[in-house]
Order: structure tokens, then C-alpha cells, then sequence
């Protein structure tokens, strides 16, 4: 580059022209090419899953999946125990996990000191990265061996365990987009503190919060390493009985997938598309109304 | 950040292309349309607003200029020319323009998303606009120093220095050195760096870094600094620092520097305009002169009030 | 407001302080809640697992051999497994991922990122075990009879590339891994890098450098940090991932010799055999998971402190 620009005497273009470097401009072409190419490479897995899950579920997922109990010996029969276990173990982790995140998220950002904030968001940031097999392991220590029972109470409260974290630091998160004015201006009016935060700050993030509630529900749905050593699984509806074995709709693709049966293959598919259906359409519906998005 | 992705491979001045998204002529190369080498009687006699100026030799010539930040109407038919190797400085009241007029003439203005301009920039009668223009060519014969000083905080010094010869590539290593070494002395940086080239560009205090950004620009031999208020950011020793430098700088490089200081101007340029608002926030040239005549005995009613300090 | 209406509230002088501290101390429990559940995790799997460190000692943590018929356990094979697959996870992902952030964060339009961010953010949701189906009966198969096959061809004289290839093995969960950890390195590399003040990048283009020469010479310098934090997160998570590697690993207990070998990690181990192991098979098990406890916490820890670094400016 040094010395190739032509004498000041050369015209301005003829200058530029001297400049011009093909080679820096076909690596900027290059450049900005490939990294084009790689966003389009990660769509494409996105798209691969879907469609397969479509093309492949979609013949599975009639009313028999939905309605009809597995059959106890053999093929055949549906997944109802499965969906049902979903709703009831992930209503009771939403239950057990709601309250408990939150407050802790109103704590960390109305109440705690410098230290005490850190920690517990140092602890929450640390328990999303823990793997959550061990989760289960230790809620089959807690809640399975002393009862010598595999039980969907255990199930639930490990797939608790894995929510609260992520509701904790939404709610944190949005409680600190709360202006301080409407905090001091209730303040002023001598309402005590709790109550400022329990009946102006909270429903002024209350989309935010329910955001963040709604993302724990999607992730807890499609857990299945926590409720191998706790929930267990069943080819059993059941209803109600928390101190039992139970079924997910994550155990029955799981099962499904690894049998030798063609027939629970398809089922495992169908399965699938359900999940889905349900997990993506509770990201997409939350994420677009709160765009931007709250990072998982 | 969106770069104008017009890009053609070679300038071909025989049978230009014909140009549907601008309705200026395509530029002939060395000399000013009207004949007269570069002796600038602003062209925009008519314009109101636009005050005549007699500007020696105009290595830079402002036509028409409006520059928008979406439908908003930033800059307004300015015209105005840059004499070569002097100092010009650009005063008015914050928000009325001279910023985003400054990053106009080496196309930064166009990176800010939304951002559009129409007129015309002609650097050596060259539209610098014109599609055979590229912006990444002509950033390196008009080089800007920034508000805030700005170094590559991975970068050493030195590395600082060469940064943008390194963009070419191949450059030799006792090239470099002598670059470096030339350009941090005209920085008035090398005495005071010399023995720790090795350390980080951010090491240095804001007024050795600022210095470092002017080396930084000088590495690449420009013709023409573009300087947005290079001392706004540092105490009264650095900025003074800073004035010297410009001064030294001055009769060999063009420089347009943007100041919200008045003293600065008047104790820097040679010739200085004036930029206000009008009603519709749009920033336009109230004149241009002489810095003397400016500051003593301006043309315009408003300029008077603004350097006596009457507004702003 | 509808204190306004109840002024009567005021008065209670000592009233609101006290139930100011019950609220305060109710929400305190929440979050200690938190606090312990992760150290409880941690003792739990000590405790649970103190018989097989005692019966071992670190030859639990060395030893090479998984036999449960002589109730000889090792967890290398498990660990070797574990790293490998997240070895090549990071391998494949951490060049898309990164150029993906760059992408998005420097060169696309906004109207553009916006949706392409939020589509690859999706691919986050897509649960585990729905991965490891389409794994199963899509990727593996393809795998097999395209990449897998080419690469043997051509580089099958090295023993690390040698065949056959049954499709499912080391490499097939290394490239699941790699799908699942993508957008964890895409969204945070470019949050990390939109972090990057624009000052910076103005330097570079006012040198006269081409939009790639400011991302790649000022942009991503900048953020090296954060973009090393945001590798080493999804490394992270490439680590504990269980279901979609366990369905498509191919679950031996042996030292993989060849990225196509079928394998165990750490995770899948732990998912296939728990509940059929008793005794210090069950407790070296969750010695296993106190392994990996260790690994995933080292490397959050690591990962955040570097994305956090960034935020207050590199040094060198």
C-alpha cells in the first residue's frame, strides 16, 4: 500500500482509482457472503426439524394419540396418559415454581444488598447451566428413595427446580424496568412498601413477569431427563395421583423412538408434533408480544 | 452501519453510464466545470442564505447539500467551499448540523441507518457521491479524528498507528517503522511514546490518545482530516496540545475541523462558517468568511449575535 | 391509586414497617431458596456418591474400565465421550455461530435480524428428546451415507477418521450438539457484539476499511471477550445435554478410538443406567454426575465472567 498511491499532481480519480484494491474488496465480498451463508445454515436445522416432524407426524396425531389410553401389552392405543401427565406435572412445577421465583425476583431487585443480589443471580445464571439429569438425581435422592416409589410429585418438583430460575430473572429483570417514579409516587402517598410492590410494581411488569412464567411452562414441557428417575413413565392414565408413576408426552417419544416397534416409531412422531405444537407456540405467541425477547 | 452497496469495478469516464438516482453530471476529472481551475465564487451566488466567500483555491466544494436522517430534513442546501491546506472550522449552536455536514463529506453521514442525502460533494472537482466513487477508496483521503478519542483498545500503539495501512496488506515491516515513527512526531506523540510502542493504545491519557487517533489518521497520508470537535473530550492543556498540532498540520493537509469553541475557531482557522437552525431544526450556512472578518465584522446580523455570545 | 381513598391507612405508623419486614423476609427465603437448591445439588450428589469415591478414590475419576460384573468403575470413557462430542459440538458451531453473529449484528439490515435472530432463537425451543427422534430416523441415517462415508473415504487411513460408520456414534451427537448449542453462541455473540460502541467501528471505516475489515479488525477484537464467553457457554450446555445424545450416541461403554465410535457421555450414561443400577454401580453413577457438576459450574463460571468483561471495555 505504501508508495502505491500515485503524486498529488495525478487527478483525484486516478488517485482512487490507485487505491482500489481488488483483492480487499473480493475478501469484504467473501466475507460478507459466508457469514450470510451461515445464518442460512442455522435456519436450516430449524426447518429440517419441522418438517420432518410435520411430514412424519402429522398422519400419527389423530384422535386415537389423543384420546386413547396405550394399551397394556403390545402396539396400538394411544397417548392420552401422556398429555394428561404433561398438563398435571408441569401445572404443579408451574404452581410450586411461580411463587417461589417471583419472589425471589422481587427480592433480588426490591430488597436485597449488593452482595445478597449477586449471589442469588450468580445461583440462578449457574442452575440454568446445570445439566438437568442431575436435577433429576437430586430430586430422586429428596423425594423418590425414601418413598421407594417412583412418583409424579418427584417429577414435578424437579421439573420446579428447573423453572425458577428462568422466572426468577425475568422477573427480576422486568421489575428493574419499572420507573422509579411510579415507586416513589406511591411511596408518597404512604402506601407501605409491600404493597407498592405487590399492587403497582408487579402489575406494571405483569406482562414481562407472565413472559417469563409462560417461557418456564415451555421449557418444563419439553424436560425429559428429570423425569426419567422421578416421574418414571407409565402406559397407565393417571389422574391425580401425584404419588404415583407417571407419564410425559417427553418419555412416551423418548420410548417410542428407541423401540424396535414401527408402530410406537409413528406414535413417537405424533407425539412429537404435539409437543411441538405446544412448545413453539408458546415461544412464538410470548416472544412476539414481548419483542426483543428474553433470553433463555 | 449500511454501506451504499453502489460499487463499480472500474471508472469508465468515456460513455458514462447514464445515472437515474442522481441528476448531476458526472464529474470531469481535473478540472471545475466552468473552467477556472478551482477558484471557488461559490456557485450558489443565488442561494439564500449561502454568503459569498472567497475561498483562494477550493480543494473541496459543497453544492446544494441537504442530508436527511429519514424525513428529517438534518442539513439544507449548503454550498460552500474548503480551501486547500488551510483550516477551516465549522461553529454554530449544537444540533444544527455541523456534525452530520462534516460526516457528509467523507460518507460516514451514510452509515447512520436512514440516512440520505442529495447535492453535491466534489473533492478535486470529483463528486465523491458519483457511483464510480467508492466510499471505502475516498475514507482514505479523508481522514477523521473524533469527537472522543477513539485508539483500538487491543491494539499497541504502534498497531494503532498502522492500523489502516495494515487494511491493504503487504505492507513491509521498515515501512511500517518509518510510518510510525513519522506520523506520532507529527502527532507530537513520539517523544513522549517512543520507548513503550508495545503498550496499549488505551495506556495513554484522553489528550496523548486523541494525538494517537490524529497519527492513526496521518498514517494513511490523506489530503483532506475531517476533525468533529477533537478537543471537546480533554482538559485546556491537552486541547491546546491539540491546537498546536493542527496549526503544525496546517499547509499540508486540508483540515475541516467542527467546533463548538469559538476561541478554538478563532484561534485555529483561516476561514470559518457559520451554521444555524432554522425553524424547521433543518441546519444551514449563515455565511462563510475569513475567521478575522467573522469574528470582527460579520456580514450576517446573526452571526454577530452568535460569536459575541449573544445566542447559542 | 386507592389509597387515595382510604387515608385512614396513614396513621398505622408501625403497621406497614412490620409487614414491610415480612414481605422483605418472605421474598429473602425465595431467594435463599435458590441459593441452596444449588448447593443442595451439589451435596446431594457428594453424599450420594461418597462410597464410590471411598471405594475408588480417584481411580473413579482415571480408571478406564465400566464393568459392572466385577464392580470395577471408571469414568474415563464416559468423560472422553462427553468431551468429544462437545469438542466437535463447538468445532461445527463456533465458526457458524460467530459469522451468524456477525451477520446479524453488523451486515443485515434490521427488518432482517430482527426475524432471523428470533427463527434461530426458535431452534432453542425445540425440545431435546424431539432432536433426538429426528436424529434417530433423519440425521443419523443421512449421516451415515453422505458425510460419514465421504469422510472415511478420504480420510480413513487416520485412525481418528477410520469406519464404519453405523450412523449413530460420537460424530452424529457432536453434530445435534452442535444444532443445539448454535443458538446460545448466535444470540449472545451478537448481543455481545452490538455491545461494541460505535466509535470504534467509525475509527475503522474513517481508515477507509470495507465493512468485513471493521468487523472482523475492530468489531470482533473488541468483543473477544464476550465472544469467548458466549463459545464457552454453549460448550456448557453441549456438556450436560442428555436426551438427544443418548438417543443417538450409540451407548457403548467403551473409549471411543474414531470420531464415528459409538460411545457414552457422561450424561446418556447416567440416563440409560440409573435406574436399572444398585449398590456402588448406582453410587459411581452419580459420582459421574458430581463430574459433571464440576465441569458445567467451571465453565459457566468462566463463560460469564468474560460476557460480563466485555460490557466494561477490553484491555490487552
Amino acid at each position: 500500500m505504501i508508495g502505491a498511491v500515485p503524486a498529488r499532481d495525478a487527478t483525484l480519480a486516478e488517485r482512487l482509482r490507485a487505491g482500489r484494491s481488488p483483492r480487499r474488496r473480493a475478501v469484504d465480498r467473501a466475507g460478507r457472503g459466508l457469514a450470510l451463508a451461515a445464518t442460512l445454515a442455522c435456519v436450516v436445522p430449524l426447518a429440517a426439524v419441522l418438517f420432518f416432524v410435520v411430514a412424519k407426524g402429522a398422519g400419527a396425531l389423530n384422535l386415537d394419540l389423543l384420546t386413547k389410553p396405550a394399551k397394556a401389552l403390545g402396539t396400538g392405543g394411544g397417548a392420552l396418559q401422556s398429555w394428561l401427565g404433561t398438563v398435571q406435572m408441569v401445572g404443579l412445577a408451574t404452581l410450586i415454581a411461580v411463587p417461589v421465583g417471583i419472589a425471589a425476583g422481587i427480592y433480588v431487585s426490591e430488597f436485597a444488598g449488593h452482595r445478597a443480589a449477586r449471589a442469588i443471580r450468580f445461583a440462578s445464571d449457574v442452575m440454568v447451566g446445570v445439566p438437568s439429569i442431575l436435577v433429576g438425581i437430586f430430586v430422586y435422592v429428596l423425594l423418590v428413595l425414601p418413598f421407594r416409589q417412583f412418583n409424579a410429585f418427584a417429577g414435578s418438583v424437579a421439573l420446579a427446580v428447573i423453572i425458577v430460575p428462568v422466572i426468577q430473572r425475568t422477573t427480576e429483570e422486568v421489575l428493574g424496568l419499572v420507573p422509579r417514579e411510579l415507586r416513589e409516587g406511591s411511596l408518597a402517598l404512604g402506601v407501605p412498601s409491600w404493597r407498592t410492590t405487590l399492587s403497582v410494581v408487579l402489575p406494571t411488569a405483569r406482562a414481562g413477569v407472565l413472559t417469563g412464567v409462560m417461557l418456564g411452562v415451555a421449557r418444563a414441557a419439553g424436560e425429559t431427563a428429570p423425569l426419567l428417575f422421578t416421574a418414571l413413565g407409565s402406559r397407565l392414565v393417571n389422574i391425580g395421583g401425584f404419588g404415583e408413576p407417571m407419564d410425559s408426552l417427553t418419555l412416551f417419544i423418548y420410548n417410542g423412538a428407541r423401540s424396535p416397534i414401527a408402530a410406537l416409531n409413528d406414535q413417537a412422531w405424533g407425539a412429537a408434533l404435539l409437543l411441538l405444537l405446544l412448545v413453539l407456540g408458546i415461544n412464538v405467541s410470548v416472544r412476539l408480544r414481548s419483542m426483543g425477547g428474553v433470553r433463555a | 452501519m449500511r454501506e451504499d452497496p453502489v460499487e463499480m469495478s472500474v471508472a469508465a469516464p468515456v460513455a458514462a453510464p447514464p445515472e437515474p438516482q442522481r441528476e448531476a453530471l458526472p464529474t470531469a476529472p481535473s478540472t471545475v466545470p466552468g473552467g477556472a481551475p478551482l477558484s471557488l465564487a461559490p456557485p450558489a451566488a443565488g442561494i439564500p442564505g449561502a454568503a459569498p466567500a472567497t475561498v483562494p483555491a477550493a480543494k473541496i466544494e459543497i453544492r446544494d447539500l441537504n442530508l436527511y436522517y429519514g424525513p428529517f430534513r438534518a442539513v439544507r442546501d449548503v454550498s460552500m467551499g474548503i480551501a486547500a491546506n488551510q483550516i477551516t472550522a465549522i461553529i454554530g449552536p449544537s444540533g444544527c448540523g455541523k456534525s452530520t455536514f462534516l460526516r457528509s463529506i467523507n460518507r460516514m453521514h451514510e452509515l447512520t441507518r436512514h440516512a440520505s442525502m442529495d447535492g453535491q460533494v466534489l473533492l478535486d472537482g470529483v463528486d465523491v457521491y458519483s457511483p464510480e466513487v467508492d466510499a471505502v477508496d475516498l475514507r482514505r483521503f479523508v481522514g477523521m479524528v473524533f469527537q472522543r478519542p477513539n485508539p483500538f483498545p487491543t491494539m499497541s500503539i504502534y498497531d494503532n498507528v498502522v492500523a489502516g495501512l495494515r487494511l491493504g496488506g503487504g505492507a513491509r515491516k521498515a515501512d511500517l517503522d518509518e510510518v510510525v515513527e513519522r506520523c506520532l512526531r507529527a502527532a507530537g506523540l513520539w517523544d513522549e511514546v517512543k520507548d513503550k510502542l508495545r503498550a496499549g493504545g488505551t495506556s495513554l491519557s484522553g489528550g496523548q490518545q486523541q494525538r494517537l487517533c490524529i497519527a492513526r489518521a496521518l498514517a494513511v497520508d490523506p489530503e483532506v482530516i475531517l476533525m468533529d470537535e477533537p478537543a471537546s473530550a480533554l482538559d485546556p492543556v491537552a486541547t491546546l496540545r491539540i491546537e498546536e498540532l493542527m496549526l503544525e498540520l496546517r499547509g499540508r493537509f486540508t483540515i475541516v475541523i467542527v467546533t463548538h469553541n469559538m476561541q478554538q475557531a478563532s484561534r485555529v482557522s483561516d476561514f470559518t462558517a457559520f451554521f444555524s437552525m432554522g425553524e424547521d431544526r433543518a441546519g444551514y450556512l449563515v455565511e462563510m468568511d475569513r475567521t478575522a472578518r467573522i469574528f470582527t465584522n460579520p456580514r450576517e446580523k446573526l452571526t454577530e449575535d452568535y460569536v459575541s455570545g449573544r445566542f447559542g | 391509586m386507592t389509597t387515595l381513598s382510604r387515608p385512614t391507612r396513614l396513621p398505622a405508623r408501625r403497621g406497614p414497617r412490620r409487614g414491610d419486614r415480612a414481605f422483605a423476609a418472605g421474598t429473602r427465603w425465595a431467594g435463599i431458596a435458590i441459593v441452596s437448591l444449588l448447593v443442595g445439588i451439589a451435596i446431594v450428589l457428594a453424599v450420594e456418591s461418597w462410597p464410590a469415591w471411598r471405594a475408588f478414590g480417584t481411580g473413579l475419576l482415571t480408571g478406564t474400565t465400566w464393568d459392572p460384573t466385577r464392580d470395577i468403575y471408571g469414568a474415563v470413557p464416559f468423560i472422553v465421550g462427553t468431551l468429544a462430542t462437545a469438542f466437535i459440538a463447538v468445532v461445527i458451531a463456533a465458526p457458524v455461530g460467530l459469522l451468524t453473529a456477525i451477520y446479524l449484528a453488523e451486515f443485515a439490515d434490521r427488518r432482517l435480524a430482527t426475524p432471523l435472530t428470533f427463527t434461530i432463537e426458535l431452534l432453542a425451543a425445540i425440545p431435546s428428546v424431539v432432536l433426538g427422534l429426528w436424529g434417530i430416523f433423519v440425521l443419523a441415517p443421512l449421516l451415515r451415507d453422505t458425510l460419514d462415508a465421504f469422510v472415511i473415504a478420504a480420510l480413513g487411513w487416520i485412525p481418528l477418521f477410520a469406519g464404519p460408520s453405523y450412523g449413530f456414534g460420537v460424530s452424529t451427537a457432536g453434530v445435534i450438539l452442535a444444532i443445539m448449542i448454535l443458538p446460545t453462541i448466535v444470540s449472545i455473540g451478537r448481543e455481545v457484539l452490538r455491545s461494541v460502541p460505535a466509535a470504534q467501528r467509525e475509527a475503522m471505516y474513517g481508515l477507509g476499511a470495507t465493512r468485513w475489515e471493521v468487523a472482523t479488525r475492530a468489531v470482533l477484537p473488541y468483543a473477544r471477550s464476550g465472544v469467548v464467553g458466549a463459545v464457552i457457554l454453549g460448550l456448557g450446555r453441549a456438556l450436560g445435554e442428555t436426551l438427544a445424545v443418548t438417543m443417538v450416541i450409540g451407548n457403548t461403554d467403551a473409549i471411543p478410538t474414531s470420531v464415528f465410535s459409538q460411545g457414552q457421555s457422561i450424561a446418556s450414561k447416567i440416563a440409560v443406567t440409573f435406574n436399572e443400577s444398585t449398590g456402588l454401580q448406582s453410587e459411581s453413577l452419580v459420582g459421574l454426575g458430581l463430574i459433571l457438576l464440576a465441569m458445567t459450574l467451571l465453565l459457566n463460571a468462566a463463560a460469564r465472567l468474560l460476557v460480563a468483561r466485555t460490557a466494561r471495555g477490553p484491555r490487552r
